[in-house]
């Protein structure tokens, strides 16, 4: 079975994240850069797999030069090989030609049977990056998903959202992305990091994915931003400490506000 | 006017109440047009309190197999209806599968995609709160149908009645080889609660309310208040309380009017998802924690002392005449 991941690396959400004030891009010069956490439980889930099946783990990211130390993370987890997406015309791609990027690498994998991903990154948080790769490279889509099993061909999956809980099957290859529920993942060993030091990154870019694709045709933007703004921090405001009576004095303050 | 298609949230029964703000919105940009996407005789339930809230056209897309497939579905008939009608913009919910199916469709129209907007203007531009709040981002879309996704709870409904003029859509039959098949379907055991990320008014419980027992106290709370019950992931990890009530930079965003934290510190992970909320209070035994910071109410005490006492009292205010 082959099982590519995909990964990302983002800002730390334990740190402030600010954006560019001549682009409005995320400035990544200031930002603590992290392997995204939900990614750890992507490749958990493939590493999970692979105790049972014979299975070959693919890591696919797409970044700047330091998302390399993402990528080895999961290398030193567990995973085999990994595609590093690398190119500067990529700085600030967004969401759909992200995914057009990401698809484009999954197929330049022979023959995969399961594209596994995080629900929605803790950066862009849009949460529909993996639909978009399952309607670009035609496969069934099994998303929010916090219990997966493959057997025979067949992918069957627990999904939760806020609408309920649903069960899906597909027949294989398919695309399935994971929420915070799946499991947790493990540490990579130390014998695990000094392998991921062998295990081979491919590194390529947009003409090595699109060869004989006009380069700014296909990196049309569908969207602009028209303008950023820093938001004023909230500041604190009533502040007293209980005496007995602290959720009295609250409720006559959420009716003068007319919030009850 | 040109149409603007609005697909509809739904259970079958009923429509959910972020479709009403949808029509909302989609009133600035033109003619709101309604996508009922179901099994057979959805739409004659959900036609009139669509027409209600300004759908001037309901464009029924019904077949047994609409239920049957995760997200497909409402994909190929929104295709459909938009070459059917050549709208002026597509709008969804930003929702789990409004998100995703918002995404898929902009693959198909090549079209830009503008997801978790919270407000919209006559012109199209569109306003995103990214970063948890650090930033407001107003965007465009350039390149073909905008495809925009709205965040529940973002923009009022309004009552608008018009006449529907009810158009026919056949549902393309759904290839079982690239869509997964919806084998199961239960609802959330989450009760009489409105969802989390659409309610007025959120009360969150976090490691203070010290276990699974504790949390009777917030949920008390939120439902003398008529609100949903939230936790903190410091809650959800130590067990308290179940994953999809998380709010927080890794869980949920939520935006109501009314937040109230329980005995939450305030990480940076949760205040990224609920420092939108239009007004804040925390109850937290330690003064220092950093929840305070953004309070517009802070009471520095014991949750179980001031959670219980408030819920009387709104509970008894409500009961008064």
């Amino acid at each position: 079975m082959n099982i590519v991941v995909l990964v990302k690396q983002v800002p730390d959400t334990s740190a402030e994240r600010t954006l560019s004030r001549a682009d409005h891009l995320l400035d990544r010069e200031d930002a603590d850069l992290v392997l995204d956490e939900i990614n750890e439980r992507a490749a958990e889930e493939a590493l999970t797999l692979k105790e049972t099946a014979d299975a070959h783990i693919t890591v696919v990211s797409m970044g700047p030069d330091s998302a390399l130390d993402a990528i080895r993370k999961v290398l030193a987890m567990g995973a085999d090989r990994a595609i590093h997406i690398c190119d500067d015309r990529l700085r600030g791609a967004d969401l759909l030609t992200t995914a057009t990027v990401l698809a484009a690498a999954v197929r330049t994998v022979q023959d995969v049977d399961l594209v596994l991903a995080g629900n929605a990154t803790t950066d862009g948080q849009a949460g529909a990056v993996p639909a978009v790769i399952a309607e670009l490279l035609g496969l069934p889509q099994l998303t929010q998903v916090r219990q997966l099993t493959v057997e025979a061909g067949q992918v069957s999956a627990e999904r939760e959202t806020e609408n309920g809980e649903a069960t899906l099957k597909a027949p294989l290859p398919a695309l399935v992305s994971v929420t915070e529920k799946i499991n947790e993942p493990r540490y990579p060993s130390f014998k695990g990091i000094m392998a991921a030091k062998k295990k081979p990154v491919d590194t390529v870019d947009l003409d090595d994915l699109f060869p004989g694709a006009d380069g700014a045709g296909f990196l049309v933007t569908r969207t602009r931003v028209v303008e950023a703004v820093l938001r004023p921090p909230r500041s604190a405001g009533i502040r007293i400490t209980d005496d007995g009576s602290a959720g009295r004095q609250l409720v006559e303050h959420l009716i003068a506000q007319n919030l009850v | 006017m040109p149409d603007v298609l609005v697909l509809v949230d739904h259970d079958g029964e009923r429509v959910h109440k972020s479709t009403y703000e949808l029509l909302a919105a989609a009133r600035r940009l033109g003619d709101p047009a309604a996508v009922v996407v179901g099994t057979p005789g959805t739409a004659a339930r959900l036609k009139e309190s669509l027409a209600r809230h300004g759908a001037t056209s309901v464009y029924v897309a019904e077949s047994d197999e609409a239920g049957e497939f995760l997200a497909t579905p409402a994909v190929d008939v929104l295709e459909l209806a938009v070459r059917d009608a050549c709208p002026a913009a597509v709008l969804v919910s930003a929702t789990t599968d409004g998100r995703e199916v918002a995404g898929r469709l902009a693959v198909r129209l090549d079209a830009g995609l503008l997801i978790d907007a919270v407000d919209l203007d006559s012109s199209g531009v569109v306003t995103q709160i990214v970063f948890g709040g650090a930033y407001t981002v107003r965007s465009e879309v350039t390149h073909g149908t905008p495809v925009i996704a709205l965040r529940p709870g973002a923009v009022e409904p309004e009552e608008h009645p018009v006449a529907a003029m009810v158009r026919e859509l056949v549902v393309p039959s759904v290839d079982p080889a690239t869509s997964a098949r919806i084998t199961d379907r239960r609802a959330s055991p989450a009760g009489d609660r409105p969802a989390l990320t659409e309610a007025a008014v959120v009360v969150s419980g976090g490691r203070g309310v010290g276990g699974a027992e504790g949390f009777t106290v917030v949920e008390e709370l939120a439902d003398a208040l008529g609100g949903a019950v939230g936790a903190s992931r410091a809650a959800v990890d130590a067990g308290y309380y179940p994953h999809r009530f998380q709010v927080g930079q890794t869980g949920k965003t939520v935006s109501p009017q009314l937040y109230i934290a329980l005995g939450i510190s305030g990480a940076i992970q949760h205040l990224a998802g609920m420092q939108t909320s239009r007004t804040i209070v925390a109850v937290n035994k330690d003064a220092e924690a950093p929840v305070f910071g953004l309070a517009d109410y802070g009471v520095v005490g014991d949750l179980f002392a001031v959670a219980p006492q408030l819920t009387e009292e709104v509970t008894a205010r409500r009961a008064a005449p």
